[in-house]
């Protein structure tokens, strides 16, 4: 018997040889191929981008529109990136930043609102090297912090809800009890009010941003709550698939979710980071970089609303495009008083402007929410 | 059926090391084919991954962070594993561990660190070894199955840190971001050569759990209650005392990695906060065959895989899923081999010389 197992062992190990001797030259042609490529398109200053995601790259949402925003400037630039996907918000991205310096990135993009402070931390360290959060509101001479004004088409969204709904309650599913979270809840709210005052929007947590089966699940217990059209803050396409099952419609986020739900999508509020990518990037080569805080509008073209599809109402059009026009030209600012809380009462007096600071720390409803915030 | 597995009588050495020398060239060949679907080549990712794990101080100091707790955990349970008590709930002491010296870090934030970081040790040693104690009494007293109450131990701990924060000790600062605050400076383990001190603790303790093994009555009486409950009656030892006790060695051991990791890697307390380590302690323990040293030694190596899996994701752009897939592959193999260490493939002699005298 022997014999035979050691048969066996010798037999794998000249497979072993061979398929390891095989597959060695193959690269090595591909090697030479690619160097060239990059030493010709070597700029100013050499720069190695590297990009920290929360979720997995085919997520078709948040995670997803950031990697568009890295292959655009691979395309513009010629620059080289790295990329981790699924790092969690804690100690491990900390290793993850490091883990990158080490591998010769010298800008480093971290595209969730907790790896804030590992960043900040990691910042402080190498000052050497340059560090863009997204969400956060942190800043060093080597940190910039970045975002976009997503309430802005999320207003525009609220309008197409608003004209849609039948049974006057919209389901928004929601991820954690930030401001970023409520505002967008808030300014989806003034949209679907400003052509529907009666309807009402329901908010469900989640306290995740990536588990399509738990925002679906959300989204389910929404639906049977009355709603007959969700809205979502999440980065899956869960809901749109709750929505899309029930035969009811859907908003989507993040980026054009039609493909999730042919049925049910109307439009989205999603973002395009390619051209501040860019932008950022080729002032680093340039030397011209400076840490800033950027909170970037639908003006800048940072943020959009995905075009509306045939399931949107038709008179919704007109009334999104008109809105357009008046918050680019900056006549509609959303968050302008007379706004009311949940109770009613009069939290922004008549024709005041909330500030950039109210904003970023928003942690009340406004009339027309139903949800709480712990 | 023409073949069945045997169990060995003995093995040799030279024939343990042989088949542990395939598995792992099967582990790689068939790692290979793997690779070469996702059009890189094998070996540069192979050598990427050495690279990766040991290819710079910092990487070796990225292996080392990631060592210290599979080493002290694996000593924990092979305390328990060698009185033949399954203590699969290493991942729930490590909670409860750094949860009690995070109480301690929250709420004595200005306590001097020479004060402060013994209270957390010994908080979080007590907190592991009595989360272990509870079902090492159900087993002691009532004879309960202790891999399923480990088990699911596991789960209470783990909601209980998930409650802790999200509730009562989120950081109000965090804008309602669920975390917990991080820890003042007094309570963050020092540095030592650029590592946090844990490493220091692994090698005394490796030390420690040798000698208390091999040459202490106490290690003695765990290894003959291991052997059999009835030997260890006769020899007049108390096996509720010893089933107890070493159950909080164990879990204190466990307690003590989250203390560590809570305090200096993480600096505060969260759910990920022992990331599996209680779990792939557990198959360290088996390959390190509850030895000391070479707990030590299979440690490294898997923490040298998991830092050098991480590393390609990065290199490559190699997906999060295929990373994983390509550790899980090696494990695989080096687990099966330990089958094959164990068993051997013997053709089935048995029937022949019934057939044969069928024939005539």
């Amino acid at each position: 018997m022997k014999k035979t197992i050691s048969l066996i062992f010798v037999l794998l190990l000249v497979m072993a040889i061979l398929v390891t001797g095989c597959s060695k030259p193959e690269p090595k042609q591909e090697v030479p191929k690619e160097e060239p490529k990059e030493g010709a398109k070597t700029p100013e200053k050499k720069v190695k981008v590297g990009f920290i995601y929360v979720g997995p790259i085919g997520d078709g949402g948040w995670t997803y529109a950031h990697n568009e925003g890295r292959k655009y400037i691979e395309e513009k630039l010629g620059v080289e990136t790295i990329f981790k996907e699924s790092v969690p918000e804690n100690q491990e991205s900390e290793k993850v930043l490091n883990d990158m310096i080490d591998q010769g990135a010298n800008v480093i993009f971290t595209t969730s609102f907790g790896f804030m402070d590992y960043t900040e931390k990691v910042a402080k360290q190498h000052p050497d090297v340059i560090f863009l959060h997204c969400s956060g509101y942190k800043k060093l001479d080597n940190m910039s912090n970045y975002f976009g004004r997503m309430y802005e088409p999320r207003y525009l969204s609220g309008i197409v809800a608003g004209l849609k709904t039948k049974s006057d309650t919209i389901g928004y599913v929601a991820a954690y009890e930030i401001p970023e979270v409520i505002r967008g809840i808030n300014a989806f709210t003034l949209g679907v009010r400003s052509v529907n005052p009666d309807a009402v929007v329901k908010v469900k947590w989640t306290h995740t941003w990536y588990d399509p089966a738990k925002e679906k699940e959300a989204a389910k217990a929404l639906l049977a709550e009355g709603a007959d059209v969700i809205a979502q803050h999440q980065d899956t396409p869960g809901p749109q698939q709750a929505a899309e099952e029930k035969g009811v419609w859907s908003i989507g986020y993040n980026t054009d979710m039609k493909e999730m739900a042919p049925k049910a999508y109307m439009t989205a509020p999603i973002w395009n980071w390619g051209p501040y990518y860019e932008k950022q990037v080729k002032a680093v080569m340039d030397g011209t970089w400076k840490s800033e805080s950027y909170w970037g509008s639908m003006k800048d073209g940072v943020v959009e609303l995905a075009p509306l599809t045939d399931v949107a109402p038709p008179e919704a059009k007109e009334a999104v495009e008109k809105a357009k026009a008046d918050i680019i030209a900056g006549k509609q600012k959303i968050f302008v008083g007379p706004l009311k809380d949940q109770t009613g009462a009069v939290k922004v007096a008549d024709g005041v402007v909330m500030t950039d600071e109210e904003l970023l720390s928003m942690d009340w409803f406004v009339e027309g929410v139903e949800g709480k915030i712990k | 059926m023409l073949y069945k597995f045997v169990k060995r009588s003995e093995i040799t050495q030279r024939k343990s090391i042989e088949i542990r020398t395939v598995a792992i060239l099967l582990a790689l060949l068939v790692s290979a084919l793997f690779i070469l679907i996702l059009d890189l080549n094998p070996l540069e990712v192979y050598l990427a991954m050495i690279k990766g794990a040991f290819g710079s101080s910092y990487r070796i100091k990225q292996t080392i962070i990631n060592t210290i707790p599979l080493v002290i955990t694996s000593l924990g349970i092979a305390i328990a594993f060698k009185m033949k008590f399954w203590n699969i709930g290493a991942e729930g002491q490590i909670m409860m561990g750094a949860f009690a010296a995070s109480f301690f870090a929250l709420r004595f934030p200005e306590l001097p660190p020479f004060l402060l970081l013994p209270l957390m040790m010994v908080a979080g040693i007590i907190g592991g070894g009595l989360w272990a104690v509870i079902p090492a009494f159900f087993k002691a007293q009532w004879e309960t199955n202790e891999t399923i109450v480990t088990l699911m131990m596991n789960y209470i701990a783990l909601k209980w840190v998930t409650y802790l924060q999200y509730g009562p000790w989120r950081d109000q600062k965090a804008l309602g971001f669920p975390k917990i605050p991080n820890f003042s400076e007094n309570a963050i383990l020092p540095n030592v050569f650029g590592v946090h001190i844990g490493w220091i603790f692994a090698l005394v303790l490796i030390v420690l759990t040798y000698i208390f093994m091999n040459h202490s009555k106490l290690g003695f009486e765990i290894a003959v209650l291991g052997e059999s409950d009835n030997t260890a009656r006769y020899a007049g030892i108390n096996i509720k005392k010893t089933i107890v006790i070493a159950l909080l060695i164990s879990g204190g051991l466990s307690g003590l990695t989250g203390v560590i990791q809570a305090s200096a890697v993480s600096n505060t307390l969260n759910v990920e906060i022992s990331g599996g380590i209680g779990y792939t302690a557990i198959i360290t323990t088996w390959l390190g065959s509850l030895s000391a040293p070479l707990i030590l030694l299979v440690s490294i190596l898997f923490a040298a895989l998991i830092q050098g899996g991480s590393f390609i994701q990065t290199a490559f752009g190699i997906p999060e899923a295929a990373a994983l897939i390509l550790e899980g592959m090696i494990l695989f193999f080096v687990l099966g081999s330990e089958f094959f260490v164990k068993y051997k493939l013997v053709k089935n002699v048995v029937y022949q010389p019934v057939a044969g005298k069928e024939e005539v």
